[in-house]
């Protein structure tokens, strides 16, 4: 079954431009991982977004789960969004204000599938979770976000984008913020949370040195006929 | 939603410590003014119930109102005793007092007056005076005190205390070759009544007089003088009272009038009160009204003409009791309080007055002159309320800032929980109920802050102004006012909340840094 399934997909931020994004197919199918690397400009975040369904691309069909994000608007565009994608950012993807833990669970809160998914007790997958990816202090779980080291917030993001089993889990340049070891280990442990969950993953680099932990490496610029080839 | 607006709002605690601060100023103020005014309003409202009219030479109603109820000020010229023997024979009229008024001591205002004014007097709607100790003066020496003034200096009954000549704190004269002493001491009416010093007519009179033996016997005074404190004599002040002792004796001269005064008459008052009475008995001659103008005011003359004819009849004797009850009839006082005993008269009353022939007289209705002094006094109210209004302006505003500066900080924020399903209307709403929590603090500080600054403030404005801010629940129209304030912060509050709409849309999961 596919997760993703792009036709066609052109996007122009500045229509006096060549458009960033010229996808004429991009298949990805469930649990399948995925490595999305290109220099920078090329276009990675706004192939992310454009897959979560927050910019709307002017050409082309976007199906995640066989639904047509490009289609949708809205409110029903965000829930879906929170049902079926886990997102991590590159760098401060955490509320700062809220606990480690609450952090975590942040996509239960705004969505009943991810609340079911995540079992009858949400908190507990998710210090499974949290533990799983080597945060298994319960001091760190109640302590404030904004106490953790940059690798360990990587690592919380990675939880939240986990928990209650999305279809497809976006990355987009989680590592660059993190050292050479921290990175292994991190995608290792990404890697392994997927795999356990079931969850397709695109994960967006330009670091080629973890491209063969992937099922498939894609440099957007082949993908991307229309792109910045240049 | 809440509990994570609660928890980002935590999370800048100075700022929004900050903007709640100043949203209890103002909160503070427009409640605080809004309470000063009421109580000030009701105050006064409270200080003059049982009076139907206060019956004083002719003049200004506020003036005559402030000078006698509230010792602010004083009336005009005097009343002549004759003109409070015609108000007492007047129908309808069921009681008068006596007043006078000029003295004051250590700033208080002191009052002469009969016994009677105690079982006449009102306040606060229709309480009527209550001694805490003591009992009215029964001798000219005695003197009846306000609990204010009880607990301000610490009398007792059986205090001797000494007043001064004129209004005000500063003393012209002090009358200490008089000393009253303190015969009781009413109860705390809330009210002007006490900050008031009363003494009989007599007690008060004498002191007058005294002054003027004074010269004849200097060292006797000197020594006296040693045993209080020393005040400046001077007897300018005295000179109304002088005045009127001749203007007694003018009406002899009744005669010399020969109504060519008339068109005076139009003109001033203050320069009037003098001649009328000769004037109008120059009317009793039957002089051509017709000649005149304000026609009402003439014809009025035989009216009044009318009631003498009462008091002949059996008016007078009713009231010959009080007479004897009162004992001195000094030559000249300030004003009469008049109580109806139909208050529907009370119209009717007043005209026979203003056209009493003897003597200029205006009688003033309290409520219609404390509305007439609201008229006046409120171009200053308006300004205050336009400056507190102005402030929690200035508070809403403040917050508006607030929540607006942190929204470029904050679009990492909002950028995550829109990647967690959190849609651009959540957010908006996010603002919105920041700016509700932020006002709801406001005004429970602002709430607590006025009732702290009431606590602490009251005794000190009661004290200078006789003015109490009292507390309690908010009443309905200070309800309204907080809800004003509520209304008016969450609607601003859609400047950022659309603000911040607009940017999550843009931004969708983008970050910019
Ligand atoms: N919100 C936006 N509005 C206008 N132009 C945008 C917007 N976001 C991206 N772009 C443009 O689209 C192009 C691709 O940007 P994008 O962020 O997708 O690149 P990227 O491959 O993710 O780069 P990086 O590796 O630096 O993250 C850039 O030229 C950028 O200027
Ligand atoms: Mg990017």
């Amino acid at each position: 079954m596919k997760t993703i399934e792009i036709r066609s997909l052109q996007h122009s931020w500045d229509s006096a431009q060549a458009p960033v994004l010229n996808v004429s197919a991009f298949d990805l199918v469930a649990g399948e991982h995925v490595f999305v690397h290109g220099p920078s400009g090329s276009g990675k975040s706004t192939f992310l977004s454009a897959i979560a369904g927050v910019i709307k691309v002017q050409h082309g069909a976007i199906r995640v789960v066989g639904s047509d994000v490009g289609a949708m608007v809205g409110r029903k565009c965000d829930r879906f969004r929170v049902d079926h994608l886990g997102i991590i950012f590159q760098v401060f993807n955490l509320l700062p204000w809220l606990s480690v833990l609450e952090n975590t669970l942040l996509p239960c809160r705004f969505s009943a599938r991810r609340r079911e998914n995540a079992g009858p007790d949400p908190t507990a997958s998710a210090t499974r979770l949290l533990s799983s990816l080597g945060l298994d202090d319960p001091k760190i779980w109640n302590g404030p976000a904004s106490a953790l080291s940059v690798g360990q917030q990587q690592r919380v993001a990675a939880a939240r984008a986990l928990i209650g089993a999305p279809d497809v889990v976006l990355a987009d340049e989680p590592t660059s913020a993190l050292d050479e070891d921290t990175k292994e280990r991190f995608v290792d442990l990404l890697l392994h949370e997927c795999r356990a969950s079931g969850a397709s993953l695109v994960f967006v680099s330009h670091d080629r040195g973890l491209e063969n932990r992937f099922d498939r490496s894609v440099d957007l610029r082949s993908l991307n006929d229309g792109g910045s080839n240049d | 939603m809440i509990n994570l607006c609660l928890k980002s709002l935590l999370n800048r605690t100075f700022i929004a410590g900050l903007t709640i601060f100043s949203i209890a100023l103002s909160v503070a103020l427009i409640l605080g003014v809004e309470r000063l005014r009421t109580q000030a309003r009701a105050g006064f409202a409270n200080s003059a119930s049982g009076i139907d009219l206060i019956v004083a030479a002719r003049g200004n109603d506020v003036q005559i109102l402030l000078s006698t109820v509230f010792g602010v000020g004083s009336t005009g010229a005097g009343v002549n005793w004759e003109s409070y023997e015609m108000l007492r024979a007047t129908p309808k009229v069921a009681w008068a007092v006596p007043v006078m008024i000029g003295d004051n001591h250590r700033g208080y205002p002191v009052i002469g007056t009969s016994a009677s004014y105690f079982d006449h007097f009102r306040h606060s709607g229709g309480q009527a005076l209550a001694f805490e100790s003591g009992a009215v003066f029964a001798s000219p020496e005695g003197a009846v005190i306000g609990a204010e003034i009880a607990e301000k200096f610490g009398y007792e009954v059986g205090t001797q205390i000494i007043n001064a000549h004129g209004a005000g704190s500063v003393a012209f004269h002090l009358h200490d070759e008089a000393p009253f002493t303190v015969s009781g001491i009413l109860s705390p009416t809330g009210t002007a009544a006490d900050r008031m010093v009363y003494v009989s007519l007599e007690g008060f009179d004498d002191l007058h007089k005294d002054a003027t033996t004074m010269p004849v016997d200097p060292f006797s005074d000197l020594a006296q003088r040693d045993k209080a404190p020393v005040g400046e004599r001077e007897h300018d002040a005295h000179d109304e009272g002088h005045e009127h002792d001749a203007h007694d004796e003018g009406h002899e001269h009744d005669a010399h009038d020969e109504g060519h005064d008339h068109d005076a008459h139009d003109e001033g008052h203050e320069h009037d009160a003098h001649d009328e009475g000769h004037e109008h008995d120059a009317h009793d001659e039957g002089h051509d009204h017709d000649a005149h103008d304000e026609g009402h005011e003439h014809d009025a003359h035989d009216e009044g003409h009318e009631h003498d004819a009462h008091d002949e009849g059996h008016d007078h004797d009713a009231h010959d009791e009080h007479h004897e009850h009162d004992g001195h009839a000094p030559a000249s006082i300030n004003a009469v309080y008049v109580g109806l005993t139909d208050r529907a008269g009370v119209l009717s009353v007043q005209r026979a007055v203003a056209e009493y022939r003897e003597e200029a007289l205006t009688a003033v209705l309290p409520n219609v002159a404390l509305l007439q002094l609201w008229s006046i006094t409120g171009t200053a109210e308006s300004a205050l309320r336009l400056m507190a209004a102005a402030v929690a302006l200035a508070g809403v505003i403040g917050m508006l800032v607030m929540l607006s500066a942190t929204l470029e900080t904050r679009r990492r924020e909002f950028a995550i929980l829109r990647s967690v399903g959190a849609t651009p209307i959540s957010i908006l709403g996010m603002i919105v109920v920041e700016a509700v929590l932020l006002l709801i603090a406001g005004i429970v500080l602002g709430y607590a802050l006025l009732t702290a600054v009431t606590f602490v403030a009251d005794p000190i404005l009661s004290a200078n102004l006789g003015l109490r801010l009292g507390h309690g629940m908010p009443t309905l129209r200070e309800g309204l006012l907080i809800g004003v304030v509520f209304c008016s912060g969450v609607i601003a509050s859609a400047v950022p909340a659309v603000r911040v709409y607009k940017m999550t849309l843009n931004d969708g999961l983008s970050m910019r840094l």
